[in-house]
């Protein structure tokens, strides 16, 4: 063994300000909750309270819906599209001047570990921002009619795994359309929506445009179920999605559902198996696999999957888990105690059912939540493990004889988010691609994101597309529909 | 033995290879960049690189004089620190290598090796008969390492066993004597799957090292090419339990590139290879700067050039 | 002493064959006049059921047919339509009362429908697919495709192209369908059960239910195998019904305005995305 042990290169956490506290960010300005509760976020990491953040509730949520519902009226909708455009290129200016300070409250805040945050999360946000204020004053290209129009007042709900980012994958559109927004960011993670709010402060956003609450679940079905909202759009878990379907089913709201996934990643015996080997760790690691559409089934050809799990292993044994704030940290803690009793629980199966689970050997720290990289191989259909979202580093390996076997193994879930194929073959991909039954396929790569790309899921992983010109549809009046 | 030398059996083998996809693999060379090295592992690391370096000049101006003082410098990198380890090798044309032999043992270089290029070098454009005498020569002069380059045009021809027969000649010329390092001119077989066909070929033959580039040719020793080299010696080892050594040689001129080298040798073939004996650096540029590097984490100022020795 | 007409016994389309209900209930559907007209087969849920299954069934098929021989077909449709005008035109005036002018206005926009979605089916992704510019050496692009089963309520008047401008968007985009005929005015959609089954539409692509809208809608509302609706022909309290059901599967349920429009093949299809990486 060498002496070639990477020292730890912690990133700095003074660049990150957080407040003891944080209130309501509401028509520009942050106020108190009318009722005064607050909820401690924590890190994961450490278990450290990070800050005391205001419990919004229905109140608070009527106040800001009014808001919003003011500045849509009074300002945003009669604002020229262009200058309108030119408050998201603000933003999106804004959020890479602070990109360093994002990416360090987001680790600390999420868990994720800061090479992430800093070269994925960050810059995307901010490339979401770019790429959709230059649609503000082209909607009329957008392909829903000449004369498309905004919604009025969108209530957003994102999750805690890519906070900054899902809160940039619904607010640029959004407003970019010409929509006012309140955003509820998940209760684990709100210090990077909190942040953002100064963002449109610096930007000089018209006050009410965005309005960001913080809250639980409770907190979520309030603003759903608030009458003057004119669309709504979660990303969270299919459960949670159905919820949302129903709440709104005797009502004008129209919805977005980004849900969960069970994407199965599926390489053929001619694919690059070192790229592939890549692929599948970033498909199921990337994020502590806290990603809707993770490559959580691996389908391998079973001619080669011995050599596979061989080269898999070697490679999960590299990855390095522990500190988030490490630079050098491929995985880092699970979001919430909650998480990873969840992800435990769901693995446990896995055992009770037969399956071999396999960990790579390293060593976590004693605070905080932490799960080491782990698959299991010797997985049917019918495990559990192959069926339920996980959400966790927890990765289920089977085997398929022909092309068409693997497509049906892929296809048979009730998700269809997203998929990856992995083969030289031009015309195998292309094929697969087109079987496949999910809204994203990646051929030859995995987990890739762009704000031009649409995103979404087909069957229970969701209604709607975001990113592209096919998410900022979303968004807009359509003629077709009917009004009711 | 794996294969028998006939095309057919080469061929067959190569193609059951699996393929290099470029975006991927570039993809994983820049992740692995991001690896921040710091302290005690970055001085280890500064050490690790000098003991690597294949310290080389191959101008159509060398001199006697220029190797000599090439020769010095190999033994003692900076004559203000002894600490500092000696090169890996020097690293010349085979009209060198008699002085250059000569002169390490006159100056306690003894345990420095010297390395001829060979076969033609850089183009490979020479009979057989030139090539074998070409290493022959070198060989009788003293070298103990040559640096074959492999005939690209041959395998760009599809005529694999020539490739493989050539390798296989000159490694039977090194015997014992020398260690063989089998150069691919990376940036003229321009895909990553040439660079993976190509490293199987020298192994097959019995390289004892592969190597990427002469240095006289542009693109040379990338990081993804180089990651591609360390998983086929990975593979290699797999297959056979035999460790063979890669060098990177071309485009490496500072600390940090050095240290992105060794990160990828440790997080590919393993910390294994992490020794002379298995992974060189080709340069000459770059050991001052691993030189001014170590200064610096000596000190705790940014050195000068002044202060190291221009050789 | 003058002749007596033969009446149609008006049933069931599903899987190609014209069953009756497998309840053995109908119902009498009157004319304009208040005179009886037909005794129309009422549906069960065990009708839905098979509708879906055959609709399940011949999915694969159409949903792989070339776009070029979908389109082929639907105008296919349109040509047989305009052969059976007259009995289409003599139904919708005793139907709904209508002059036989206005009525054979009504034939025509529903012959016209079904060309104007015949020449949309290979133009689908063209018009709204993408190629999306990412940042990286990936070539992306995202192209429509369908959804599998939909559940089609037609609009309850006008009975003939309030069935075929819902019906016909459905299937262009590949989709396969069961219609739920307008229960006043059901007999012209069964007369396009005729039309089409003799229109070189594969059996069960299209699946022709008759009886009450009221029975039926919960049931296609909890199935697991529909994917969509168009609950054109529902109540308001029906379609909340409807969706509070459909959550369940998260079914695509949708209503339009009365006009014909691309948006009403997108809504059921879904934009999938392609990555693959550009390199040597």
């Amino acid at each position: 063994m060498s002496e070639f042990e990477y020292a730890s290169a912690p990133e700095s956490k003074e660049i990150a300000k957080i407040a003891a506290s944080y209130d309501l960010f509401i028509g520009g300005k942050f106020v108190k909750a009318k009722k005064g509760k607050s909820f401690d976020t924590i890190n994961p990491a450490t278990e450290e309270v990070l800050a005391k953040i205001a419990y919004a509730d229905k109140l608070d949520i009527d106040l800001a819906v009014k808001t919003a519902r003011s500045a849509y009226t009074k300002i945003w909708s009669k604002m020229p599209a262009k200058e309108r455009g030119k408050y998201l290129y603000r933003i999106a200016r804004i959020l890479q001047e602070r990109a360093r300070e994002f990416a360090v409250v987001e680790t600390l805040d999420n868990g994720k570990p800061i090479r992430e945050s800093r070269d994925t999360d960050i810059p995307l946000a901010a490339a979401h921002f770019f790429y959709h204020a230059g649609w503000a004053d082209k909607l009329e290209y957008a392909g829903v009619g000449s004369k498309p129009k905004a919604l009025g007042v969108v209530g957003q709900i994102i999750p805690w795994n890519f906070p900054l980012l899902m809160l940039s994958w619904k607010i640029a559109p959004a407003l970019a359309a010409g929509n006012t927004v309140v955003l509820k960011p998940a209760e684990t993670t709100p210090l990077t929506a909190l942040l953002f709010a100064e963002v449109c402060q610096q930007a000089g956003l018209p006050d009410g445009v965005v309005n960001i609450i913080t809250g639980d679940g409770i907190t979520g079905a309030a603003l759903v179920n608030h009458p003057d909202i004119n669309k709504i759009a979660f990303t969270g878990s299919t459960e949670v999605g159905k919820a949302i379907a129903r709440s709104i089913a005797a009502t004008n709201k129209s919805a977005t559902l980004e849900l969960g996934g069970k994407a199965a990643n599926i390489v053929f015996e001619d694919a690059a198996f070192d790229e592939a080997v890549e692929g599948i760790v970033n498909g199921i690691f990337f994020n502590q696999g806290h990603v809707c559409c993770a490559g959580s089934r691996l389908l391998l050809q079973e001619n080669i999957a011995d050599e596979v799990v061989e080269k898999l292993k070697k490679r999960m044994s590299l990855i390095r888990v522990g500190d988030p704030m490490d630079k050098n940290t491929d995985l880092g803690a699970i979001n919430s105690a909650e998480q990873l009793k969840r992800i435990k629980e769901i693995s446990n199966t896995g055992d009770a059912e037969g399956a071999q689970r396999w960990s790579a050997e390293c060593k976590l720290p004693t605070k905080g939540f932490w799960m080491a990289p782990t698959i299991f191989t010797g997985v049917s259909q019918a495990h559990r493990i192959a069926r339920e979202e996980i959400f966790g580093p927890v990765l289920s390996v089977l085997t398929f004889r022909t092309p068409a076997e693997a497509i049906e193994k892929a296809n048979n879930t009730m998700y269809g988010l997203s998929a990856g194929i992995w083969s030289d073959k031009g015309s195998k991909i292309l094929w697969a691609a087109q079987k496949l039954k999910a809204g994203v396929i990646w051929s030859n790569t995995f987990n890739k994101f762009d704000p031009a790309s649409p995103f979404g899921g087909y069957k229970e992983s969701g209604w709607g597309r975001e990113g592209g010109r096919h998410g900022l549809a979303g968004y807009l009046t359509s003629e077709s529909k009917v009004k009711k | 033995m794996i294969v028998d030398g006939s095309e057919k059996s080469l061929k067959d083998f190569l193609d059951d290879l699996p393929p290099v996809d470029q975006v991927g693999v570039e993809a994983r060379a820049t992740m692995l960049a991001t690896r921040s090295i710091k302290t005690t592992s970055k001085a280890w690391a500064i050490d690790m690189a000098i003991s690597m370096v294949d310290l080389t000049t191959l101008e159509g101006a060398d001199t006697p004089g220029k190797v000599k003082a090439l020769c010095a410098k190999a033994v003692r990198p900076d004559p203000t620190d002894l600490t500092v380890p000696s090169v890996g090798a020097i690293c010349v044309y085979n009209d060198m290598v008699k002085v250059a032999r000569a002169e390490l043992d006159l100056i306690g270089g003894k345990h420095i090796p010297v390395a001829a290029v060979s076969t033609a070098f850089p183009s490979g454009r020479a009979s057989m008969e030139v090539k074998k005498q070409d290493t022959l020569d070198a060989l009788n002069a003293g070298a103990t390492e040559i640096d074959m380059v492999i005939d690209r045009g041959a395998f760009l021809a599809g005529k694999i066993s020539q490739v493989f027969e050539e390798i296989k000649i000159i490694k039977e010329l090194c015997g014992n004597k020398a260690h063989l390092k089998v150069i691919f001119e990376t940036g003229e077989l321009v895909t990553y799957d040439n660079v993976r066909k190509a490293s199987f070929i020298a192994m097959l033959a019995g390289a004892d090292f592969i190597k990427t580039s002469t240095g006289k040719v542009a693109p040379a020793a990338t990081a993804p090419v180089v990651l591609v080299m360390l998983e086929a010696v990975r593979d290699y080892f797999a297959l056979t339990g035999l460790k063979i050594g890669v060098k990177p040689a071309g485009g490496i001129r500072t600390t940090k590139d050095a240290i992105k080298q060794l990160v990828l040798v440790n997080e590919t073939a393993g910390p294994d290879w992490l020794t002379p004996s298995l992974f060189r650096i080709g340069a000459s540029a770059l050991l001052n700067d691993l030189l001014m590097q170590r200064m610096k984490m000596r000190t705790g100022h940014y050195a000068s050039a002044n202060y190291v020795t221009m050789d | 002493m003058s002749r007596i007409d033969v009446h149609k016994t008006y049933k069931l389309f599903i899987a190609g064959a014209f069953p009756r209900s497998e309840s053995g209930r109908v119902y009498e559907v009157k004319g304009a006049d208040k005179k009886f007209l037909a005794n129309p087969a009422m549906a069960s849920r065990k009708d839905l059921r098979e509708s879906v299954v055959a609709a399940k069934n011949s999915y694969l098929g159409w949903s792989n047919a070339t776009s070029f021989n979908r389109g082929q077909i639907l105008y296919r449709i349109a040509e047989i339509m305009q052969g059976r005008s007259e009995q289409f035109v003599s139904e919708i005036c005793a139907l709904e009362g209508l002059s036989s002018k206005a009525a054979a206005a009504q034939v025509e926009e529903a012959i016209d429908t079904w060309v104007w979605y015949s020449g949309w089916c290979d133009k689908l992704s063209s018009v709204t697919g993408s190629l999306n510019q990412v940042s990286g050496p990936f070539y992306n692009f995202t192209t429509p495709e369908s959804l599998g089963v939909i559940a089609v309520f037609a609009e309850n008047k006008p009975s003939l192209l309030g069935a075929v401008r819902t019906l016909a968007p459905i299937i262009a985009g590949g989709n396969t369908a069961i219609l739920i005929a307008s229960e006043n005015y059901p007999l012209p959609a069964i007369t396009l059960g005729e039309v089409l089954s003799t229109s070189d539409l594969p059996a069960g692509v299209v699946n022709i239910l008759t009886g009450k809208t009221s029975e039926l809608s919960p049931w296609v509302g909890s199935h697991m195998e529909i994917d969509g609706i168009d609950a054109a022909g529902l109540s308001k309290k029906q379609e909340e019904e409807l969706k509070l059901l459909g959550a369940e599967n998260l079914k695509r349920i949708h209503r339009f305005t009365p006009i014909n429009h691309p948006e009403r093949i997108l809504s059921f299809m879904e934009q999938k995305t392609v990555w693959h990486p550009i390199g040597i």
